[in-house]
């Protein structure tokens, strides 16, 4: 008899956890970032217009993005993005230390991390400090001189298997 | 039992409380307006202008009641009786004006069943109908108040009938003629000097059900019936139409000027802004909506606001895009409504034999 | 000094004991917790409230997350934000809405079961005003929410409600506008009712509610028949398996079972009004937004102010504005005008069951005239309805004097 009071009381327990679990579900949703923001996650830069060795830094998704035209003596990698005959740099602007944004020093041709001392080399590879990886590549598309980020095109892709986006 | 007693005198009570202040007060507050199912045919305009002959006549009963009064008592002062005579002659103008206005809607209406009923001549009719053009011509620039609407899919958009008389005189047709002391003022109103033959209009109107129409989305309903004067903020439309992206916030701003420009000249044509109808939908009952759409005069009497002559159809495009635009968690709501309830239903029946199993050896 | 067992494993219920006296706590609060057998479903409206409490605390904390309390932001931080762009955020205005209305519908029967079964006297009066100080409380914070969405309600209830701090003749324009910190409802009259809503008043709420069960552990809840019950003896019977003769039940699990199923009936009408009949709470009006040169055709307060609202208005002002004042303290003296000891339900205590009756009517045909225009015959009939509630308490007065003792 007492088997029989537990389990009508574990029955409603169990099936109100049900119920528990999908208000979890909705309240997750609420969390979740609005459909505007991420509509907002993409922007474009046009590229046409840059310049060798000068660094551009446009925002994307609240964060900075490096885009640096490389020079010709500047060594070839396969981290570099082909926009027509050039080569660029294209890279999520913080330090994989601890998230600084480090300056680009164009006589150098070196990025200076002033936190903690971090370098990172005009492909974007960690070359002195604490940094442990190169600078992140972000998802790009590619559209003849546009670039698109936020949006994964064949380039990225192709970076993304042969992993060395970050 | 005695559970079931107290809980029927609970719900009785609930009711009581839920029927008073809800149902029977709204029927109270609102009077109720009778909608004519978007048929065209003047009846509406006709009952509306009795009505005002029934209010004047009372208005001049009493003005006459006071006018007795004053000359009966002795001495009364001149000037009281000159303004109790003058009352009289006032109420007794209006009077004759509201009746001429009974006579003028009767034929109005009466005119426009008779060109529907014309036989029509397409070609000439498409002749005619470039005299239209001059100013809708899509150029997207405010005429007398309003920029005049594109005339591409308006045969399936309106009523045929509300066209007729549309072109026949815009204010009569609009229901908007107690604003103009002649209806010529109309922003429209030059119509009426350039089409003058019945057959003409009966000509246009056939080309235009014949030729101008096209499939028409909510959206594109509702853009062509509402938006030369009402905006939609939630959906990033203005008078102007849909807001375009801009990069550069000198853009955006310069848009937002024109915009304002716009929203001046309507203003000054409708005496206010028209409301934006973002909320629109949940701001009033399904059955105002319908009624005010078809004839505004009828819920606000004296609005400056015109009838636009949509069909049944097209109102319901109309309302489907307020929808989603004001109520678009409707889906979402109906979809897991049944789901929720039906999880208490279950709950409940568990609940009940988990109280059974406890309250078991109690009695 | 207290003994601390050295052995007892860490979060061990020993160990627990030793530092939480768990044991006793579950004993005293819950599961030798002693309700008397002889109930109804009525007893269950308190845990209603609590679950509903529950349900606008929650609700309310997903609206907090996107709500922008700026008087040029709020109408559509609410209406747009919320109710289109985040996840069930429609979900949760509706319940928040629904709940608001429906937790009046359930104080006011939870209050008149009180009065009914006269559970406001003898020991039970701290019960009593802590249940109206939650019900004050309530309102102030059903008020200042109503404030939130800005739309044309709000507006003008925030107008209409801060003006009658003005007190009639006394003029107080000065406290007035102190209330509102402006001339008119504005950007920071709406931040300090936010302030209210959000955060003051939730945690006076709390508090009193803390203070309202305490108020119940001494005196027992009263019982169908107003009997007065030997507690321990009832218990000791219980404890001896002598279920059917014990008068009592433990809370937990036996009377906690009943409340579970009231509350699931009350949970199936509760979601299909928020799914489905939600206008009634969210009143159409207000889904235009504020505009302080355009007072809506027909103002109004929600459903449950109207009875005191009702009160207030068919008198000239000052007199109304007394009577109103009555109308909110009224309640409060309930246990100290009913002059008998009789502790029983209405139906056994002669006149005052009729009285019982007449003030329900009485309420309610105040809460409906409160609704209707203030115009003809419902102006009269308002009057008639304003002064019976008034009439009412000196009558209590007399005929509960001269009750007979049971």
């Amino acid at each position: 008899m007492s088997s029989r009071r537990d389990f009508m009381g574990m029955a409603l327990g169990g099936f109100s956890a049900l119920g528990g679990l999908a208000a979890l579900y909705a309240m997750k949703r609420s969390w979740d970032p609005l459909p505007s923001v991420k509509a907002a996650g993409f922007t474009t830069v046009d590229l046409s217009g840059a310049q060798e060795n000068v660094l551009n830094v446009e925002k994307w998704r609240g964060k900075p993005i490096f885009i640096l035209k490389k020079s010709a003596d500047m060594p070839a990698d396969e981290r570099d993005v082909l926009v027509g005959s050039d080569r660029f740099l294209i890279a999520i602007g913080l330090c994989t230390h601890l998230g600084c944004i480090p300056a680009y020093l164009p006589d150098q041709e070196i990025f200076h991390c002033a936190c903690h001392g971090g370098q990172f080399d005009a492909s974007g590879r960690e070359i002195f400090g604490p940094p442990p990886s190169p600078l992140v590549i972000p998802p790009f598309k590619i559209d003849g001189t546009q670039l698109v980020l936020g949006e994964e095109g064949p380039e990225y892709i192709k970076m993304k298997e042969a992993g060395v986006i970050a | 039992m005695r559970e079931f007693k107290i809980l029927a005198v609970v719900v009785f009570f609930t009711l009581l409380v839920y029927v008073g202040v809800e149902p029977f007060a709204h029927s109270q507050m609102h009077a109720h307006v009778e909608g004519h199912d978007f048929v065209y045919d003047g009846t509406a305009d006709i009952e509306e202008a009795n009505t005002r002959v029934e209010k004047t006549k009372e208005a001049l009963e009493k003005a006459k009641e006071r006018l007795t009064e004053v000359q009966s008592i002795e001495n009364s002062p001149q000037e009281d009786l000159v303004k109790a005579q003058d009352a009289v002659t006032k109420q007794e103008n209006a009077l004759a004006k509201a009746e001429e206005t009974v006579t003028h809607k009767k034929s109005f209406w009466a005119n426009v069943a008779s060109i529907a009923q014309l036989d029509v001549n397409i070609t000439n009719g498409e002749m005619s109908f470039g005299t239209c053009i001059a100013c809708h011509n899509g150029a997207g620039i405010n005429m007398g108040g309003v920029i005049p609407p594109n005339l591409d899919r308006i045969g399936s958009l309106y009523d045929k009938n509300y066209l007729i008389a549309l072109i026949k005189d815009p204010a009569m047709a609009s229901n908007v003629d107690h604003k103009y002391a002649n209806t010529m003022m109309h922003p429209m109103g030059s119509v009426m000097a350039m089409v003058t033959s019945d057959q003409q209009i009966a000509d246009i109107v056939g080309y235009i059900m014949q030729n101008k129409v096209g499939e028409l989305e909510p959206k594109a309903a509702f853009e062509e019936a509402c938006v030369r004067c009402h905006a939609v903020r939630y959906a990033k439309v203005t008078q102007l139409g849909d807001t375009p992206e801009f990069k550069e916030e000198k853009d955006a701003l310069a848009h937002k000027i024109k915009v304002l420009d716009e929203q001046a000249l309507v203003e000054a044509y409708m005496g206010k802004l028209p409301p934006d109808l973002s909320m629109m939908i949940r701001a009033r009952s399904p059955h105002y909506m319908e009624t005010f759409v078809e004839n505004p005069q009828t819920q606000l009497p004296g609005t400056s606001m015109p009838r636009v002559g949509l069909t049944k159809e097209n109102y319901e495009k109309v309302k489907t895009y307020l929808e989603e635009v004001g109520d678009p968690s409707k889906p979402a709501r109906e979809a897991i409504g049944p789901w929720v309830i039906l999880f208490f239903v279950v709950f409940t029946i568990l609940a009940y034999l988990w109280k059974k199993s406890q309250w078991k050896d109690l009695h | 000094m207290a003994h601390f067992d050295e052995n007892a494993k860490p979060f061990s219920n020993q160990w627990l004991n030793d530092r939480l006296a768990i044991d006793t706590v579950k004993r005293v609060l819950s599961t030798e917790y002693w309700i008397p057998k002889n109930i109804n479903f009525l007893w269950a409206m308190g845990m209603i409230l609590a679950a509903t409490f529950g349900l606008l605390v929650v609700s309310g904390i997903f609206l907090l997350m996107y709500y922008k309390p700026d008087a040029n932001l709020a109408f559509d931080s609410v209406n747009y934000t919320i109710m289109s762009e985040v996840g069930f955020g429609w979900l949760w205005r509706h319940i928040h809405g629904v709940a608001a209305s429906v937790v009046f519908l359930i104080i006011y029967i939870h209050m008149l079961t009180g009065i009914y079964y006269s559970s406001y006297k003898k020991g039970r009066e701290l019960i009593w005003i802590s249940g109206m100080l939650l019900f004050v409380t309530f309102s102030a914070e059903a008020f200042s929410g109503y404030m939130l969405p800005w739309g044309q309600m709000s507006y003008w209830a925030g107008m209409v409600i801060t003006n009658l701090f003005e007190g009639g003749s006394l003029e107080l324009t000065g406290l007035v506008e102190w209330i509102r910190g402006d001339y008119v409802p504005g950007d920071a009259y709406l931040m300090r009712f936010f302030m209210l809503h959000v955060l003051l008043l939730p945690l006076v709420i709390i508090g009193l509610i803390v203070f309202h069960f305490a108020s119940l552990r001494l005196p027992h809840v009263n019982n169908q028949e107003g009997e007065e019950i030997d507690f321990e003896e009832a218990a000791r019977l219980y404890k001896e398996d002598k279920k059917k003769e014990s008068k009592v039940i433990p809370f937990n699990p036996v009377f906690l079972s009943k409340d579970i199923f009231v509350m699931g009936v009350y949970f199936i009408l509760f979601f299909f009004l928020v799914f489905y009949n939600f206008d009634f709470a969210m009143d159409p009006v207000n889904f235009d937004p504020a505009d302080g040169l355009q007072t809506p055709t027909h103002i109004y307060p929600e459903w449950y102010f109207l009875w005191s609202y009702e009160i207030l208005r068919p008198f000239p002002k000052d007199p109304g504005l007394i009577a109103f004042l009555i109308a909110q303290v009224i309640f409060f003296l309930l246990p100290f005008i009913d002059r008998s000891s009789n502790v029983a339900p209405a139906h056994k205590r002669g006149l005052f069951v009729i009285w019982f009756w007449v003030l329900v009517v009485d309420m309610i045909a105040l809460t409906v005239l409160g609704k209707l225009p203030p115009e003809g015959m419902f102006n009269t009939l308002g009057t008639v309805a304003a002064i019976i509630f008034l009439l009412m308490w000196p009558i209590l007065f007399v005929i509960t004097k001269f009750e007979k003792k049971l």
